[in-house]
């Protein structure tokens, strides 16, 4: 391999490129994935949201009190929360009221890309107009830490009364009902019951807000993946006209060691060597590559795409989740067909008499 | 004296089953006595190298049979051919073969890998092969680096790493001076004393008169036009 230094590490450049490319992309929507997960975990069983006209609308106390007495169901809250475009930094943020409270009237807590985006920090004054025009002002009571980024970037938590002047929405009124089933069984039957008592309402469970999630991930991951087929074909064509035809040098080889006695099946495990070994470290590399760049650096290629963000990005670093299935495909996925393509021509040029080949 | 190789009713299509075939060997029926020189002369297109690789089991014969003390070679499949090969001919070819970007020792060491020998036996005895053809001083050079009769006498070190009783050799002297030839043949006599069944292709008179041989045979077309044992060869 050494006396084809060049070539092999051209090949070895590209190969691993290529596995860096995929691995990335498997890696990272794993682990967004896995993220969600982890955030949905926390979140209630089922939301339920009142439909006028198709758009989501404000529900009333009388629909929280037409849930409770549901068997199965441990608690109904109501939730505040919407979206506020800061025309300041063009970007949306995520107003909500903490449901265990926590945030002292006229103080916010941000998220840190917010805080980020506005230079502000704790004890600055942050403004909003509200919905009859006038400003409403915050004093920043803190930061929220960087590790729950993803779902905390653009958040700005504020008290219940300073949600209700900011948005203009009546004592008594939330954005939506949070519903907490304690046993998982019963959370199909609980939904139905919601509907059954509020026709004007939609239940959403939390397992297809999961599925939701990862559809949207994987969706994400293709549209990367997409163009990246172009890479692919490129490195597939590049194979195969390995695979079509061997260099004339090569053959020369492969006929001067059957000629001094050496069996196809020596001339193949060699190759078999050679090319194991290229795929092998080209795997290594990019999946290492792969690793440190979505896991140390953050994927800075791929989260633009991937994360969802438009103009507030989380900072923040994912848990590496990886599953040996996936590792598992990558590696036949890449490992394998190039193993093929090699090992094909040298098998039709090692059949052949020695003298032939060396012609 | 054994009678070692037998060549019956050999021939040899190139281009089969297309207009432009023809037969570079053609009828061709020999007996190669054990630890004799034999010379196959003749012009170029007379069917030498092509029946030195029917002989040394490179190629099959398109009919006719080989035998190598009896036993019928020719047909044999492939592991068998490829282990005769490797420990019962040690092929010379004319343009040597050497692998390039190896070292002469790499080059030597070839031919006995699929032998799994250990690594540091092999190396000394391709160290002693080299040394004994006046090539120890370089033994770790490349082979891109090599004089003519320097190649030719690293080809003849990986002919005989596997230890060999014969010994092919398509053309020896074609790309060496008077000199190296001489020097190539007393290597010759030197295979010769120690037992080793010798088959040469040339049309160098220089080789087809030297002492070291007994038996010069003629091809021409694919057929043998003569067959005459050296008086003056040294087997007698």
């Amino acid at each position: 391999m050494a006396r084809r230094k060049g070539r092999n590490l051209g090949l070895l450049a590209v190969y691993g490129g290529m596995v860096f490319l995929l691995a990335s992309v498997l890696f990272y929507s794993s682990a967004l994935k896995h993220e969600s997960r982890l955030l949905l975990a926390e979140a209630p069983e089922i939301v339920v949201q009142r439909m006028i006209a198709g758009r989501h609308a404000p529900v009333s106390g009388e629909h929280l009190r037409a849930l409770q007495g549901i068997r199965g169901l441990r608690g109904v809250e109501g939730r505040l929360w919407g979206y506020h475009y800061d025309p300041v930094v063009r970007a949306n943020y995520t107003l909500m009221v903490p449901p265990a409270g926590g945030v002292a009237q006229g103080t916010a807590i941000l998220g840190p890309a917010l805080a980020r985006a506005r230079g502000a920090g704790p004890g600055d004054v942050i403004s909003f107009r509200g919905h009859d025009g006038g400003l409403v002002s915050f004093r920043i009571a803190g930061i929220l830490p960087g590790d729950t980024a993803l779902a905390s970037a653009d958040l700005l938590l504020i008290e219940e009364t300073d949600f209700r002047t900011l948005f203009g929405i009546p004592p008594g009124e939330y954005t939506d009902l949070a519903l907490r089933i304690p046993n998982a069984r019963e959370v199909q039957t609980v939904a139905e019951k919601v509907l059954e008592r509020l026709p004007d309402s939609r239940a959403i469970l939390r397992e297809e807000m999961q599925r939701t999630y990862d559809a949207i991930f994987d969706w994400r991951s293709t549209l990367v993946l997409l163009p990246l087929s172009g890479a692919l074909l490129a490195f597939a064509i590049l194979a195969w006209e390995k695979a079509s035809g061997l260099s004339a040098d090569e053959r020369r080889e492969i006929g001067i060691l059957k000629a001094v006695g050496w069996e196809t099946r020596d001339v193949l495990r060699m190759k078999l060597w050679e090319g194991g070994l290229l795929s092998l470290l080209a795997f290594l590399f990019g999946t290492v590559a792969a690793y440190w760049h979505v896991f140390g650096l953050s994927a800075p290629l791929l989260a633009p795409v991937l994360q969802g963000w438009s103009v507030l990005y989380p900072d923040f670093r994912l848990t590496p989740a990886i599953e040996g299935g996936q590792l598992l495909a990558l590696f036949f996925l890449t490992v394998f067909p190039y193993l093929v393509a090699t090992l094909v021509p040298v098998w039709r040029a090692a059949v052949t008499d020695p003298d032939e080949v060396m012609r | 004296m054994n009678l070692q190789i037998r060549v019956v009713g050999v021939r040899k299509a190139f281009n089969e089953d297309r207009p432009n075939r023809f037969w570079a060997v053609n009828g061709v029926d020999l007996h190669l006595s054990e630890g004799q020189v034999t010379v196959l002369a003749g012009p170029s297109g007379s069917g030498k190298t092509t029946l030195l690789t029917l002989i040394g089991c490179l190629a099959r014969p398109t009919e006719g049979r080989v035998l190598l003390h009896d036993r019928v070679i020719s047909s044999l499949p492939e592991p068998f051919l490829a282990a005769l090969r490797r420990q019962t001919f040690g092929f010379v070819f004319q343009r040597f073969n050497l692998i390039r970007g190896l070292s002469l020792l790499d080059n030597v060491t070839v031919p006995a890998y699929p032998l799994g020998i250990p690594r540091r036996a092999l190396r000394k005895r391709a160290l002693e092969l080299l040394a004994s053809l006046g090539l120890g001083h370089r033994a770790h050079a490349r082979v891109e680096s090599l004089s003519g009769g320097e190649a030719q006498r690293t080809a003849l070190a990986r002919a005989l790493i596997n230890d060999p009783p014969i010994l092919i050799a398509d053309e020896p002297t074609a790309n060496l001076d008077s000199e190296l030839s001489l020097a190539f043949l007393e290597i010759l006599a030197r295979l010769r004393s120690e037992g080793r069944t010798l088959l040469l292709s040339s049309h160098d008179p220089l080789v087809r008169e030297a002492a070291v041989v007994d038996r010069v045979i003629e091809l021409r077309d694919g057929r043998v036009v003569a067959d005459q044992a050296r008086p003056g060869g040294s087997a007698r």
